[in-house]
Formats: structure tokens, sequence, C-alpha cells
């Protein structure tokens, strides 16, 4: 399944300041490994050691939250529109 | 309590006063809101000037630090000849001439889990315009314990979001995101960098929030909604938000006693 994927402003230093990709898989799990291979380094900022989606992070499937869906197995279809969302904070200095 | 608009107050708002959504009755409730701004910084300088000239009734403004010369880009509120001051008497001096009806109450002191609830308790909104995640989730926590409405925000580059949360009705920061990024994870605007402009976008729709909420437009603010602005294509876009029922804060099985004890080591730096 290729799936268009929203990068967030912190993540655009792995994709040559892309603010949006297209990657492959038939599962979120899949996709992040396709975004890997594509932008090594990426995945380390997406999921813990684990493999888990880490707590500062979320991901939408067209604007669904898959910590409501199956999370990491979440189904993808052609043509899904993927974001990735870290918190952000800013900085005062 | 009953209060009049005074013809010199009529005439001073009039321009709000004019929009139905707001009108005289509206006004009034904007004279007696009182709006905590956490930080006056990059979020906290517009959001603080654009509550003080709609004439907010109280405006506490909390925040340790001193201006310095790479605050000036975008921490309005502070001119030139401030660098060195601390920021709550530079902010003061600035809103009190703008709008000397408004009542300054200026805290010099980190933001800290000891005195977050006997702070944000003195107020009807909060406006968090602090810099980092410590001080993000110390908000949320206290605010919701406390059942204080408020505005989150958060920016980076030419990256904002921004999300107003109604304790008890609608989804809380920690719904969002279960917890802070360990310290060094993510960049802060020292290392990232931030565009003046994109903090002034963001802190005018906290103000804007805060003044709706006093006006009587409760039902409309940016709740269960994390907005995300990009600069760099100029879009706008909306993310629904679910309240999470096992959150550690607003949930059923409410975890957070205390608040932010994860995170403490960066705790309390207000300012963006």
């Amino acid at each position: 399944m290729m799936v268009r994927v929203r990068v967030p402003t912190p993540l655009r230093k792995f994709t040559n300041g892309a603010d949006e990709v297209k990657a492959q898989g038939n599962t979120v799990r899949a996709l992040v490994d396709d975004l890997e291979n594509k932008f090594p380094g990426i995945k380390e900022r997406i999921c813990d050691e684990t493999g888990k989606i880490r707590r500062f992070v979320n991901v939408y499937i067209n604007g669904d939250d898959i910590r409501f869906l199956q999370n990491m197995e979440t189904a993808l279809k052609e043509g899904d529109a993927i974001s990735i969302v870290p918190a952000i904070a800013g900085g005062r200095k | 309590m009953t209060l009049r608009l005074t013809p010199e107050q009529i005439e001073r708002y009039s321009r709000q006063i004019m929009i139905p959504d707001v009108g005289g009755k509206g006004q009034i409730r904007v004279r007696q809101g009182r709006v905590l701004v956490i930080g006056a910084g990059g979020l906290g300088s517009p959001a603080a000037f654009y509550l003080a000239a709609a004439g907010i009734g109280t405006l506490g403004l909390v925040d340790y630090d001193r201006v310095e010369l790479s605050n000036l880009q975008r921490q309005i509120l502070h001119f030139t000849e401030d660098v060195g001051r601390q920021k709550v008497a530079s902010a003061e001096e600035k809103l009190n001439r703008l709008n000397p009806e408004v009542e300054i109450r200026t805290l010099a002191v980190r933001l800290e889990e000891r005195n977050a609830t006997e702070i944000l308790a003195a107020y009807d909104f909060i406006v968090d315009g602090s810099d980092n995640f410590a001080t993000k989730f110390l908000v949320n926590d206290a605010a919701v314990a406390l059942g204080k409405p408020f505005s989150h925000a958060g920016i980076v580059r030419l990256q904002g979001q921004t999300m107003t949360v109604i304790p008890g009705k609608s989804a809380c920061y920690r719904c969002l995101f279960k917890g802070p990024p360990p310290p060094g994870e993510i960049l802060s605007c020292q290392q990232a960098g931030i565009l003046g402009a994109v903090a002034g976008t963001i802190g005018s729709i906290q103000a804007t929030e805060a003044i709706k909420f006093f006006a009587g437009m409760e039902d409309d603010l940016l709740t269960d909604r994390l907005l995300i602005y990009d600069a760099k294509t100029l879009s706008f876009r909306t993310i629904e938000v679910q309240r999470d029922l096992g959150c550690a804060a607003c949930g059923r099985k409410k975890g957070i006693k205390s608040t932010t004890a994860e995170s403490s080591v960066e705790a309390g730096k207000p300012g963006s």
C-alpha cells in the first residue's frame, strides 16, 4: 500500500526537508520500517527500543489516532494520509 | 456583581463590543476575567498584549527570567533598553502603558510543583506560554486538578501547535501525549530556532481563546482538537483529540497525585 506521510518539522532533517513523503506498508509497523529504509534514523524518533510508538509522538491515519485503532498493527489502505505529530515545546533562549 | 462600562470604556473597546458575539455583556465579563499568563516570552508576549488591550480585568504574569538580546526577535513585550531587566517588570511597564485599567500582577518566580496549585488557583483561565515539556505537563496536571480551563501551545522553527482544555469536559494535554520526552530528545528553540511571527500567531490564538471564554463563546473553543500551524506551507489543520479514559491526569484512574516528578529536570523554565 502506498500512502502519504506528513512529516513534522522536527523530523524533516531526515527527509531532506520534505514536509510530505510517500512510503509503503500494509500496517503502521511495516510503514515505519519502510520510512527507516528510505530515511535512516527516523524510526528511532518515532518508536522506542521495544518498537512501540513513543509516548510523546502520535500517529494518525486519515485523522484517527492509531492508539484507538490497532496501534502498530493497524492496517493501511492505498492512498491513506498518515500524520506523525510529536509534542513540541519551544525554547526561551 | 453589576458592572457598567464607562463612556470611555465603551469607546476604547467599541470595535469588539460591536461584534455580536461579544457585545456589552461580553465586554463586562472580559473586564471581570482573571487570566494567568505563564511565561512573558514568545507566546506570553502577544497573548498578554492582546489580553490587556482587550481589557481583561486581571492579568497575572509568571516568569523568573531576565530579558536577553536574543529574546527581542520574538518577545515583543521587551524592548532593546530592557536587556538585563526582569521580564515581568518589563512586561508590566508596557502593559500598564497600553491599558492602565488592567490589574497586572507579577510573579518573578519559577513555576514548580510546590507552588503551581497556589498560583493557578487565583485565576479563571490559564495561558501556557512556557517553553519546556516539564512545565507544560505541570500546568496541565495542576489546571486539571483545579478544574481551570487553559490554553496549551508549543512552537518550534516554523511550526506551532495549540489546544484549549476545559477540565472534565474536553481532552487534556496528557490525553494527547502521555508524557514528556526525555530531556535533550527534542530540540529547544535555542537549538532549533523559532520565527518570531510564528510565536505571535500562536500566542494571539491563545489570547483569542481566553477572550472567547469570558465573552460567552465558551462552547466554541479549540477543545478536543489540536491545531497545527505550519508557516512553511502556510497551512492550518486540526487533529481530533479524544479524551482518554485511562488518562493519568483527567481519566478515571487518575495516577498523577502530584505533578510531573518524572521530568523535573527541566521544570519551571517559562518564557518560550
